[in-house]
């Protein structure tokens, strides 16, 4: 083999899943170390420091973000068992769900709508478009029922996409600050608090430091995705009466 | 042969909260369906099979890896942003926290009620 020969060893690895399969699970990997030795600091999130690494690496190796989406497909294809998977944590949470579900159902109708209502205040306070306005209304709700909102509202999937994604990542990092700061301690609190605003991203932190903030936060993701559906017709007709849209 | 046949019983329930909520036209994502469904079974079984427990405890805690592509798509839309960034970064942080402290602030009255309940 002939040195000339690694652009074309670098062209074969590139056309297979394996190289960006391999360096994203590195990176994760890394970004663990990295968070356990800063002793869980939450601006560490790895989901945060890997996507960074991530996008360096991609931009530095020129590769569009479709080829490389094309190749780590599997891993994302894994969040549909995944979700469903959280049905085992939850069922752990059944006796305690079964005690609470009045205050737990006012509270998730309370926290969905919230997430509405603030989301468009906000942007519009701020001078938002319409279309911005349309496409960060379903933010808080989990990917696929906030893409599935998008596509009815006619907002734009891409700018919703990121928002969805943004708003886990700042939900998760600043949820224990917040919670810490007006004195929220308990657990279910914690997690129901952290479903609503941080979706899956949020469900996806909590679950690896305790099982109960999981359970409720995947509890509260659910719930509050599919009350943010329900509430989104009202919601629209509400942004047309005040001439928001 | 178990971790193999709890990550099956996974997928069948993906699939079957896919075929209901198509079948039905609910516009619920199939995964949500089938963690649902999932949850239904265990209360009617009133179990969890070991082999089940083992495989989704493993693909859960690693749920944030399984996050990575869909973020990174985070790259496309810089340019997009630029013009729209403020009202975009206000909507995100501000309403994030407002939507997490009104969720925490109810709940939380609640137990603190049912605390001074208890105590009298």
């Amino acid at each position: 083999m002939t040195p000339t020969s690694l652009a074309a060893v670098w062209q074969h690895l590139n056309s297979t899943p394996l190289l960006w399969l391999c360096i994203t699970i590195a990176i994760y990997l890394l970004a663990i170390q990295i968070y356990k030795r800063a002793h869980n600091n939450p601006l560490l999130l790895p989901v945060l420091t890997s996507v960074i690494m991530l996008v360096i690496l991609l931009l530095l190796s020129g590769t569009p973000y479709e080829e490389y989406f094309a190749s780590v497909k599997m891993l994302h294809f894994l969040i549909g068992p995944a979700t469903v998977a959280l049905a085992i944590p939850l069922y752990h949470q059944l006796p305690k769900l079964k005690l609470l579900w009045w205050p737990l159902s006012v509270s998730l109708s309370i926290g969905a709508l919230t997430g509405l209502v603030s989301s468009a205040l906000i942007t519009h306070l701020f001078g938002g478009s319409a279309e911005m306005l349309l496409s960060l209304l379903p933010k808080s709700a989990t990917m696929p029922i906030a893409l599935a909102i998008t596509d009815y509202t006619g907002g734009e999937p891409s700018i919703t996409a990121v928002a969805v994604a943004i708003t886990g990542v700042l939900g998760s990092l600043m949820s224990m600050p917040v919670f810490r700061f007006f004195g929220f301690n308990n657990p279910i609190v914690q997690g129901i608090a952290t479903g609503v605003s941080a979706h899956a991203i949020g469900t996806a932190r909590l679950i690896q430091s305790n099982e109960t903030k999981g359970a409720f936060s995947a509890l509260a993701m659910c719930i509050a995705g599919i009350l943010t559906a329900v509430f989104m017709p009202v919601m629209l007709l509400l942004l047309k009466v005040l001439h928001w849209l | 042969m178990p971790l193999l046949f709890a990550f099956f019983i996974l997928l069948l329930f993906q699939l079957a909260g896919e075929f209901l909520m198509q079948l039905f036209a609910i516009p619920l994502p199939g995964p949500l369906a089938g963690m649902l469904l999932l949850l239904l079974v265990l209360i009617l079984r009133k179990g969890i099979p070991p082999a089940l427990n083992a495989a989704s405890n493993w693909l859960i805690s690693h749920l944030m890896l399984l996050f990575i592509p869909a973020v990174a798509g985070v790259m496309l839309s810089f340019n997009a942003l630029k013009s729209e960034w403020l009202p975009f970064a206000a909507g995100m942080v501000i309403a994030t926290f407002i939507t997490q402290f009104v969720t925490a602030y109810c709940l939380n009255r609640f137990f603190k009620r049912r605390k001074r309940h208890d105590s009298n």
